[in-house]
């Protein structure tokens, strides 16, 4: 059944239609494949009576000639996300077993175009991490190693359930979303294809809340042309979501193979980081060469605020977090510990639920907040947060289609490896993604190529707001270049 | 600008999250350490900056006045740790 797992989202949609297979045979081959890979951690729970049951139905509806953009594809779905009838932790304690009397609305339009859940995706507890470790149920392993060696490695996170998943074949494309990086950084780690819209381009109703402000669900896939069949089925206007974008959803896939000639591309002068791995440099500038070889123009541009990105976010993300999670009081749902007042009862159930992760960044959310200190942290950070998306703007009004970067500042790290003693060691793999959350911007990585311990590493496109299409045209460009990068099997 | 450990026991409050006196200084030299890298942005002129409300421009929507779901409590109440005739169940709040 290898060959089953191995295909990407377009060949098995050419395969379910010409009937040389069925939806339950495919859906029955990554069932298999998750049960043998369960060392990786990559699921946090297995739906497969239920992943049959949508299988054998999508089966009728192909046989009818019904089918849907996604008739019969399995997938994964990051533990964010709210499903009907089936556990939603977002991989934490205080969640319990959680199990949602509804659907969020990017799931319900993945099922309306006829795509079948595998089961729920490991995550950083609440999505508050960049390798996965946070978790309630334990790390993810990343199915790449270095050459050589067998050190586990992280896929990155908070997505990184998503990223192993994918890059494992043990489903077909997964949900992912993406906060500070968490969808662009495991997709690079894994030799995946991440991508993040625009603000406002899919519904966040129904996804456990981070940072309201930031927060954007997106596709995690094998190649380019797979997420962009995955975006126009994930993203649409939701009138239960105020911060929706009523505009029409393009066709994606329409975008990949369209000539990327004489489109100006930003090459931004800073993030050329001191002490940058030459790896990177090297892939970066081949990441140009690819570009230009194509038709495209390569201008050196200026986003001089970019260095009070990652600063500005660890004030804006946990502030709005203390305020999300305020929610989780032990009262209406998930984990309760009692108290003698009702003001330990929270205190006890908050104490126990929620990791160190995520304590920390309520707490620094609060102070942030507090009386005398509002204006000092969060005003001024909110200031840079305009500055820094003006620098984007200022670089579009001169006319530049999208921005190339590396997409995180290393390869993969090993589990344990970072933010021991310094939380802030381990925010700084956000470095180069962070900046396209403040400004609302889309973001693709793309993987590009391989460092010298054979590890995957990724290239980033930023584009204009709701121009995802050039991402997908430019992000084809790369994938035609560098190749497509599979671990090898050894779980 | 830093905490000190009679800050992390008041920021605990307000968060309500209970610490234990073991855990508040190494809470204090975790909280330390973020707002020591934030500082960077005390040297940003934000003179005449509009702090950022809404990162794509748009219009605050509204939603028509009316009832548009309901009718589900047992719903509502399904994922209650305590519950009593479909209300959430607390300690005594009023004597």
């Amino acid at each position: 059944m290898t060959d089953l797992t191995s295909m990407t989202i377009a060949e098995a949609k050419a395969g379910l239609a010409n009937k040389s297979f069925t939806s339950l045979e495919l859906t029955d081959a990554h069932l298999a494949a998750m049960e043998a890979a369960r060392s990786l951690n990559a699921f946090v729970l297995e739906t497969p009576d239920q992943a049959r049951a949508m299988a054998r139905a999508i089966d009728a509806r192909i046989a009818k000639g019904e089918g849907g953009p996604l008739a019969g594809i399995p997938l994964g779905i990051k533990d964010l996300f709210a499903t009907k009838g089936v556990r939603t932790t977002a991989c934490s304690k205080i969640l319990g077993n959680f199990v949602p009397p509804y659907e969020s609305t990017v799931t319900s339009q993945l099922w309306r175009d006829g795509a079948v859940m595998l089961g729920k995706l490991n995550n950083d507890e609440f999505a508050m991490g960049s390798s996965n470790e946070t978790s309630c149920f334990g790390p993810v392993v990343n199915p790449w190693r270095r050459e050589g060696s067998n050190t586990t490695l992280v896929p990155g996170g908070s997505s990184g359930g998503s990223a192993s998943a994918v890059a494992a074949l043990l489903c077909m494309g997964a949900t992912a979303t993406d906060t500070g990086g968490s969808i662009r950084q495991p997709a690079a780690f894994t030799a995946t294809v991440g991508v993040k819209p625009t603000y406002g381009r899919c519904s966040r109703w129904g996804i456990v809340a981070f940072a309201s402000s930031l927060d954007q669900a997106g596709p995690m896939a094998r190649t380019v042309r797979d997420s962009a069949i995955l975006m126009r089925s994930m993203a649409g206007h939701d009138p239960k979501d105020t911060t929706s974008v009523d505009i029409g959803v393009p066709d994606y896939e329409a975008a990949i193979g369209k000539s990327v000639k004489g489109m100006k591309i930003g090459i931004p002068r800073e993030y050329r980081l001191d002490g940058m791995p030459t790896e990177i440099e090297k892939l970066w500038s081949e990441g140009a060469a690819w570009l230009k070889a194509a038709g495209a123009d390569l201008v050196e541009v200026s986003l001089p605020h970019t260095k009070y990105a990652l600063p500005a976010y660890y004030i804006v993300a946990p502030a709005e977090a203390s305020s999300n999670l305020a929610r989780y009081d032990g009262v209406r749902y998930g984990l309760r510990v009692p108290g003698r007042s009702i003001g330990e009862l929270y205190e006890n159930t908050r104490a126990e639920g929620f990791g160190d992760e995520v304590r920390r960044r309520v707490m620094i959310g609060t102070y942030v907040l507090s009386a005398g200190y509002y204006d000092a942290y969060y005003l001024r950070a909110q200031k840079v947060r305009t500055l820094i998306k003006k620098d984007f703007e200022d670089c579009f009004a001169k006319g530049i289609s999208a921005i190339l970067t590396p997409a995180t500042p290393s390869a993969a790290f090993g589990v344990g490896e970072k933010g021991g003693a310094d939380p802030v060691e381990m925010y700084l793999n956000d470095i180069f993604t962070v900046t396209v959350n403040m400004a609302g911007l889309p973001g693709i990585a793309v993987p590009a190529g391989k460092d010298a311990q054979g590890l995957p590493l990724g290239l980033q496109l930023i584009g204009r707001p709701f121009d995802e299409e050039t991402l997908f045209s430019l992000g084809e460009v790369v994938e035609q270049a560098a190749g497509r990068f599979t671990p090898q099997r050894w779980w | 600008m830093s905490v000190d450990a009679s800050t992390v026991r008041r920021i605990a409050h307000l968060a309500r999250i209970a610490v234990t006196e073991a855990e508040v200084p190494h809470l204090q030299g975790e909280l330390n350490a973020m707002l020591a890298f934030v500082e960077q942005l005390s040297e940003v002129n934000v003179d005449g900056v509009e702090p950022m409300t809404s990162v794509t421009p748009m219009e605050m929507k509204k939603r028509a006045d009316v009832v548009n779901d309901g009718e589900i409590p047992d719903d509502i109440v399904r994922n209650a740790p305590e519950t009593q005739n479909r209300f959430f169940l607390v300690p005594k709040v009023v004597e």
